[in-house]
């Protein structure tokens, strides 16, 4: 630590950061533009300028840029005495400023804004003409106004250099400076979103917000947890008139950071959805039409077949739902509503994060890594934030080279300049080319069993106590001795992989290499990624059951309760539908209408987790809370609330951490409902929040009583103490003089550090006393005629709920097949054919080289082909008066598959 | 003390081709690759260090203190630049170096990449230099052919590959750390110094970058000695370098003298002072980017201390004379043009406050300017001023127009109450 | 909307048989695709007069580099043009030295001779004046450079002549 001086006051700050990100972490005002807290410094906007006095006795000092300042031992500082370059310095930035906040979405939230008013400048001077620029169209994500640029480069930083896209870049120069894309269409990058949080003013912003606005301060927001995937990345949504508006970027450095991916801020539509079930419905038979019944008859109806039903959970249900429904129908009778294959694999994932001796990898420890193994994963389309995550890992080598000669850790430029294309080892085994093969040393392409072998061989090249594998051949076992030297060469190596090839053995050798690396205290990290929001929490209440969705679709029951789930996607179509059949009582509580929903007698309303509050587990079993954003419109109800009659959200979770082994710490995740800020609750809405009064005044004059949240601690209302310096439940960051998001390091203990009292979630899973023990090495290779059959995700698709938003549907694809060409050749088809999978019908087919001979990708989720519906061998054959799909866009799948765009794909 | 009086243009002849590799050799050349090749590569570094030889790219930094710097070898390349950018309004000596004795340029550069144990050099050449791209083109040619480039230097273990690069244009490549970004293929935006190239520079290698003249005196200091080096300069100074002067005098050009003489040699004595019927109201003593000087410091004589002392910098010491029936409004308003124009848009200040200042400029040169914009034009000379800005450009840019304001105050105003009374040119 | 950019947009065009030899030898000289990138675009502008979008394609392709990487950098550099030229690009020099010698009424005189203004080209395709900045020629001034040849101590009637000579060659 150093202390220094800055205008009188005396702060103990770290050396090792630059000296603005200190003072900030002071909480000290300085404005500031380039500088980014995940980017590090670069110098080039001049606005956080500081005088820097050698001594004591130095009266005229040197004026410095703090972000590009290493902090000295004993230093003075003024911020003060620099105030009129900072005045000329935003003054100048503005001249060709359009100035048009009033019509700007970033305006009330806009750093530039904030920024301006901080530096002093208030009267405008320059009277010559301003620039002015084309716009770009973007994509359905993200839009452009490059009018109101202000050249801090930021975008580029964050979009090409951190978040590796390479479909946009600065152009010309001078003042005359673009920023955009070769040619105007959509952002490839899966996190072309965090532009607009990233921008300092309005020049990026999010597209979907634009076509129904509203200033951030007439947003009800609340600290939620994005539902799409098993990240469970930290976000903040928006509500006005009753709909989500938009989703930002909350902030938690174990799981998110400073971004998000764009399935999580674009995927939210479906709250608002047409198709959304808004009323409680009955059907006396399979046939009949269903008629619209009262809560309170639908509620008696329920709990009538508590007793009888079975219950099916859900994956993409809150852990207290999950809970209330087990309760509701008994614990032998409530089944796990994931896919068999998918039921073995998420207990295996508890199994090795329970009992073998490897660090649970969260967001920080990738970051983290100096060495990588990819083990079949695609993260990108399955946990896309922990892709984000990689790319920064491999650039750790750099990291160390620069630190050997003595560059500080924030010189971001200098330090990529000086790695060059040198990175830390990142080693991808994977059916098909990814997303992140641009990173990696080597990608070796194998089926997942060929991957799991690879796997297994790493783990016993390391300890030979591990058990081996025969048969490698000399291919593999090259990337094997060149895997095995690099991991033991890591400071902290990282081993990543995932349900998602649905291979069991994979997993087993993804333990097996971090068991192997294990050593005493230190542990390998491993990441596996689950598919869904509440994947593992909903395992986790399974306590070992067997009862898998197969057990239960199989169980002969004549009644059951189905929980936020389509069955058509955990199952095959005709078990589902023999199921359906022999039931004479189906009840389903579901947000959206879909198959399973369209067979049942009674239907409840349910809502989504904008409208709901609850406890989600991640996959790395971090259980973390979700305050519902806004009420829901009666009779739509949380599904707890449905399956508990109306029992508060925190009462389920403390009975959840009653019953679950060490699930007392479940207590913690919120500060319970009496819980208070001098004797007030917190308010979802802003100080400012406008136009309350007036809101109604369409259909009456009296303002309406506030709805009352009987969960939680927070209010509908503006009512109440904002948790101002204290985060636990941070609806959005302000702070006075810092309205956008830029006023986050007031909420940070210091900049990039924890939140102050809020909460990280709590990690579920202790493995502490874990010893090394080992899995079997056995891997069955699939045999049969035809294709072999391998799931491929689509980041924008594969979702259930996220797909059916308008943003995402816009970049989603139809189904298709992927193929080698050489496979497409023999059975005749051009790249424009369509081919007949089985008797699954037809779709069109998708040529790729990094496809594997003899196999086939399949994707998940996506509209004309049911994986669920697929063997693990299919036969292929040209489809007959073929027309391609609507939906069909092959330049959408390029975005999940760079080496595609070099003329891999057709 | 045997050894030419001036060392960097006793080969040149305007019209003359320049010499090929065997009449250069004839004349005394490529001797201080031998004789570098033959010496530890910090003696040499030492020789260059211990001449006094300052940087001829406008700073005047020592050269080989500057290669001092470089870390000791670690297998990995290591690379010499040489700045042959030129494009420092009014200078134009290294296009004479190039053009008329490339091979001088090719000696200094495997000497200079002996004393820094660099395995590979380039040339960055100003793209509109055709002329010089083909001489030191051929020039490089005869020298792989002679074996004075390529593996194994004259039998050495020293291997050397030097590429000639010519620039895709802009004034801004001839900042050194723009220049390897230029060279790298990127935008040509600096870097931030430190790290230093010396440490880290073109592909985050170690890398020296000299001015093409710089390069062009190590020869003579290696073949001939220090104390012959220091023998060539007066008042105190050592070497030679190469001066001009542009504007209306009888003989504009530039000529090789002894580092430390007058400013009015250089412009009574070669240029033949000022053409009949104009008189010098003031000069800008090395380049575009340095403070006007006045008459009165023609007897200066041009040593980067003594020239900074007087309130500018010598710069490129090819000095610009600004003439009596000449607008010096107009004229600060063209070099504010030309730096706005070539800023490359990294930084705040550069960026926005040049073409403000211009704007302003031209409001004033065609009588729309006001006494607040002179004011402002006072505050931007405060914003751009060292330290401000990412680089050197903007500071350089405030230069001729902080001093414009000082010594032509009452033309400013004049300006604003009755607009330009200069004939158009 | 994103259908009917696609549909539009340019597509890479073949480099020819120089082009791609002079490529390849450019690529001895760099260890990263990324300096070869720029060296080029300069190629490419030699043979074709000017670098279009899908000359810049096909060098993004060629060395594996991202079309935007490369615009960024064709835009910042004053060489490259990223629009078509006329046959002779006339570089005329602005900067101070050339402005004190009375460039401005030269340049005039070139604007009402040819009829164009920087950045523009003339109607037969001929001429395209642009400016450039001082070409270090500053005791010679005012100067231009038209191709590899510079043109000193300019007055209208040697403009006149060098027009009319760039116009014979043709
Ligand atoms: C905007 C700008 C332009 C420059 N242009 C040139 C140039 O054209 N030629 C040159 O030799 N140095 C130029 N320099 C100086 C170089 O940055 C660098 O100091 C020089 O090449 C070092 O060589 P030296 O030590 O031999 O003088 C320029 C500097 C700046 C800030
Ligand atoms: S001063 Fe700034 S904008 Fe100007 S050339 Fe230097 S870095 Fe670029
Ligand atoms: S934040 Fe320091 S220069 Fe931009």
């Amino acid at each position: 630590m150093a202390k220094i001086n800055v205008d009188g006051k005396v702060f103990e700050v770290d050396p090792n950061n630059n000296l603005l990100q200190e003072i900030l972490s002071q909480q000290v005002d300085l404005p500031y533009f380039c500088w980014h807290p995940a980017m590090g410094s670069v110098g080039s906007c001049r606005q956080c300028a500081i005088i820097e006095y050698a001594n004591d006795e130095d009266q005229r000092g040197r004026q410095v840029m703090a972000c590009m300042t290493v902090p000295r031992e004993g230093a003075r500082y003024s911020i003060e005495k620099a105030a009129g370059f900072r005045a000329q310095a935003i003054e100048s930035i503005m001249i060709n400023h359009p100035h048009d906040c009033p019509v700007c979405e970033e305006g009330g939230e806009c750093h530039l804004q904030d920024m301006t008013v901080m530096s002093g400048h208030t009267y405008r001077r320059y009277d010559g003409m301003k620039k002015t620029h084309n716009n770009q169209y973007l994509g359905p994500f993200i839009g452009h106004e490059m009018n109101r640029c202000i050249t801090c480069y930021r975008c580029v930083r964050y979009y090409n250099d951190y978040a590796g896209g390479t479909d946009f870049g600065p152009q010309a120069s001078h003042d005359n400076t673009y920023f955009g894309r070769f040619q105007e269409g959509p952002l490839e990058s899966e996190f072309s979103g965090n532009l607009a949080e990233v921008c300092p003013t309005g020049v990026f912003t999010d597209k979907v917000f634009s076509k129904h606005y509203s200033r951030k301060w007439d947003l009800q927001t609340s600290p939620s947890v994005c539902a799409a995937c098993g990240v469970g990345c930290n976000i903040n949504p928006g509500e006005r008139y009753g709909t989500l508006r938009r989703v930002v970027n909350r902030f938690n450095d174990e799981v998110n950071g400073y971004f998000i991916c764009d399935k999580g801020r674009f995927g939210t539509g479906y709250v608002n959805s047409s198709e959304r079930i808004t009323v409680c419905m009955s059907r006396d038979t399979h046939d009949g039409r269903p008629v619209q019944i009262e809560a309170d008859t639908a509620r008696a109806q329920l709990k009538a077949m508590a007793g009888s039903a079975i219950g099916i959970g859900s994956p993409r249900a809150s852990l207290e739902a999950n809970f209330a429904l087990r309760e509701l129908v008994g614990a032998d009778n409530f089944h796990a509503g994931v896919s068999d294959a998918e039921f073995g694999l998420l207990n295996q994932v508890l199994d090795i994060y329970s009992n073998r001796p490897v660090n649970i990898a969260n967001i920080r420890d990738i970051e983290n890594s100096d060495c990588i193994v990819i083990l079949g994963e695609d993260v990108t389309n399955t946990a896309a934030r922990l892709a984000l995550a990689l790319r920064q890992s491999v650039r750790n080598l750099g990291k160390e080279m620069a630190a050997k000669l003595k560059f500080p850790n924030w010189q971001d430029a200098a330090i990529r300049q000086l790695a060059m294309d040198r990175k830390s080892p990142l080693y991808i085994v994977s059916p098909h080319s990814t997303r992140l093969d641009d990173v990696a040393k080597t990608v070796h392409i194998a089926s997942a069993a060929d991957a799991a072998r690879i796997g297994f061989a790493i783990a016993n090249a390391l300890d030979n106590s591990a058990p081996a594998v025969s048969d490698l051949s000399v291919d593999e076992k090259t990337l094997v001795d060149q895997i095995v030297a690099d991991l033991k060469a890591a400071r902290q190596p990282l081993v990543v992989s995932g349900t998602s090839l649905l291979e069991p053995a994979l997993l087993n050798a993804a333990a097996n290499i971090a068991t192997a690396l294990a050593n005493g205290e230190s542990r390998c990290n491993l990441a596996l990624a689950v598919p869904e929001a509440n994947s593992l929490g909903l395992m986790m209440l399974m306590q070992g059951s067997g009862n898998t969705l197969g057990k239960a679709l199989g169980s002969g029951s004549k009644q059951a309760i189905v929980l936020e789930n389509d069955l058509y996607r955990r199952a095959p179509a005709r078990a589902v539908d023999s199921f359906l059949g022999g039931l004479d009582k189906l009840a389903v509580l579901d947000t959206l209408q879909n198959r399973t929903g369209e067979a049942a007698n009674l239907v409840l309303p349910a809502g989504t987790f904008a409208e709901s509050s609850g406890t989600f587990v991640n996959y790395e079993g971090r259980a973390q809370y979700f305050y519902s954003t806004f009420p829901a419109k009666a009779p739509i109800l949380s599904s707890a609330k449905w399956l508990t009659e109306g029992k508060k959200t925190e009462e389920i979770l403390a009975e959840v951490a009653a019953s679950l082994p060490g699930g007392a710490i479940l207590n913690k995740l919120t500060p319970g409902a009496d819980f208070n800020f001098a004797g007030m609750r917190a308010p979802r809405q802003h100080h400012r929040y406008s136009g309350r009064t007036a809101m109604r005044a369409n259909i009456s004059v009296h303002e309406p009583k506030q709805e009352q949240d009987e969960d939680g601690i927070m209010n509908y209302s503006m009512e109440g103490v904002p948790p101002l310096k204290d985060a636990t439940v941070f609806s959005s960051p302000w702070a006075p003089g810092w309205n956008s998001n830029q006023s986050l390091f007031k909420f940070e203990t210091k900049v990039g550090g924890p939140l102050k009292q809020a909460s990280h979630g709590v990690r579920l899973l202790d493995n502490s006393g874990a010893a090394n023990t080992w899995y079997d090495a056995t891997v069955t290779k699939a045999s049969g005629d035809g294709f072999s059959v391998f799931p491929v995700y689509h980041l924008f698709g594969s979702e259930e709920l996220t797909s059916r938003s308008p943003a995402i549907g816009e970049k989603a694809t139809a189904a298709y097949v992927a193929l080698n060409p050489a496979d497409a050749d023999k059975l005749g088809l051009a790249a424009s054919d369509g081919v007949q999978v089985q008797h699954n019908g037809a779709v069109p087919v998708l040529l790729r080289n990094s496809i594997q001979p003899g196999t086939v990708g399949i994707p998940v989720g996506l509209d004309g082909l049911n994986f669920q519906d697929m063997t693990a061998n299919v036969s292929l054959e040209k489809a007959r008066d073929w027309q391609s799909p609507k939906g069909w866009r092959a330049a959408n799948i390029i975005v999940s598959d760079r080496s595609m765009k070099k003329g891999e794909a057709n | 003390m045997n050894g030419p009086k001036l060392p960097l243009t006793k080969n040149i002849e305007i019209g003359r081709a320049p010499f090929t590799l065997a009449q250069y050799q004839a004349a005394g050349g490529y001797v201080s690759v031998t004789k570098a090749l033959a010496m530890e590569p910090k003696a040499v570094r030492e020789q260059v260090k211990d001449s006094g030889l300052g940087g001829r790219g406008g700073a005047g930094f020592n050269t080989g203190l500057k290669w001092s710097f470089v870390p000791e070898p670690d297998g990995g390349p290591r690379y010499l630049v040489v700045n042959g950018d030129e494009m420092e309004p009014g200078t134009f000596k290294d296009r004479l170096l190039m053009e008329y004795d490339p091979h001088l340029l090719v000696e200094g550069v495997i000497t200079s990449s002996i004393a820094i144990q660099a395995s590979q050099a380039y040339i960055f050449l100003r793209g509109e230099y055709k002329a010089a791209e083909k001489a030191l083109q051929q020039a490089i040619k005869e020298a792989y052919e002679a074996g004075f480039l390529g593996k194994n230097i004259q039998g050495s273990n020293f291997s050397l590959d030097l590429c000639l690069h010519t620039s895709a244009g802009r004034y801004i490549c001839g900042e050194e750390t723009a220049l390897i970004n230029a060279l790298e293929g990127k935008r040509a935006n600096p870097r931030f110094k430190p790290p230093f190239p010396q440490v880290s520079g073109l592909w985050g290698r170690p890398t020296v970058v000299n001015n093409v003249e710089t390069i062009c005196n190590v020869p003579g200091i290696i073949s001939y000695g220090v104390e012959w080096f220091k023998s060539l300069g007066i008042n105190g100074q050592t070497g030679t370098r190469i001066s001009g002067v542009s504007g209306r005098v009888k003989n504009p050009g530039c000529w090789e003298m002894p580092v430390g003489t007058t400013f009015r040699t250089l412009f009574e004595d070669f240029a033949g002072g000022m053409l009949d019927g104009y008189e010098m109201k003031a000069f800008l003593p090395g380049g575009g980017s340095t403070d006007f000087l006045l008459p009165e410091h023609l007897d200066l004589p041009m040593i980067p201390g003594d020239v900074a002392k007087a309130g500018s910098r010598l710069g490129t010491s090819l000095i610009m004379v600004l003439d009596d029936k000449t607008c010096p409004i107009g004229c600060i308003e063209n070099l504010m043009k030309f730096f706005a124009h070539e800023s490359c848009g990294w930084c705040t200040p550069c960026r926005d406050g040049l073409p403000w200042t211009e704007h302003m400029m031209h409001k004033l040169e065609t009588g729309t300017g006001s006494m607040e914009d002179i004011e402002r034009l006072e505050e931007m000379t405060r914003y751009m001023a060292p330290g401000n800005t990412f680089c050197a450009l903007a500071p350089g840019a405030a230069e001729p127009l902080q001093s414009g304001l000082k010594h032509f105050r009452d033309e400013f105003i004049e300006h604003v109450q009755h607009g330009c009374k200069y004939k158009q040119h | 909307m994103s259908n009917i950019i696609a549909s539009t947009a340019p597509k890479a065009r073949a480099l020819t048989p120089e082009e791609i030899h002079e490529i390849e030898h450019e690529k001895t000289h760099y260890p990263y695709a990324q300096a070869v990138g720029l060296e080029a675009l300069k190629i490419v502008q030699k043979y074709q007069g000017w670098v279009s979008d899908e000359s810049l394609l096909a060098v993004a392709e060629y060395l594996d580099l991202a079309p935007d990487e490369l615009e960024g950098v064709a835009t910042f550099f004053n060489m490259i043009f990223r629009r078509p030229v006329g046959r002779h690009v006339i570089q005329f020099c602005d900067s101070v030295a050339c402005w004190m010698l009375g460039c401005d009424s030269l340049k005039g005189h070139i604007t009402s001779t040819l009829g164009i203004e920087y950045g523009e080209t003339t109607a037969d395709n001929m001429f395209t004046l642009i400016p450039v900045p001082c070409l270090g020629d500053c005791d010679k001034a005012p100067v231009l450079q038209v191709g590899d040849v510079v043109y000193r101590n300019l007055t209208p009637e040697k403009i006149d002549q060098i027009i009319a000579d760039l116009r014979a060659q043709a």
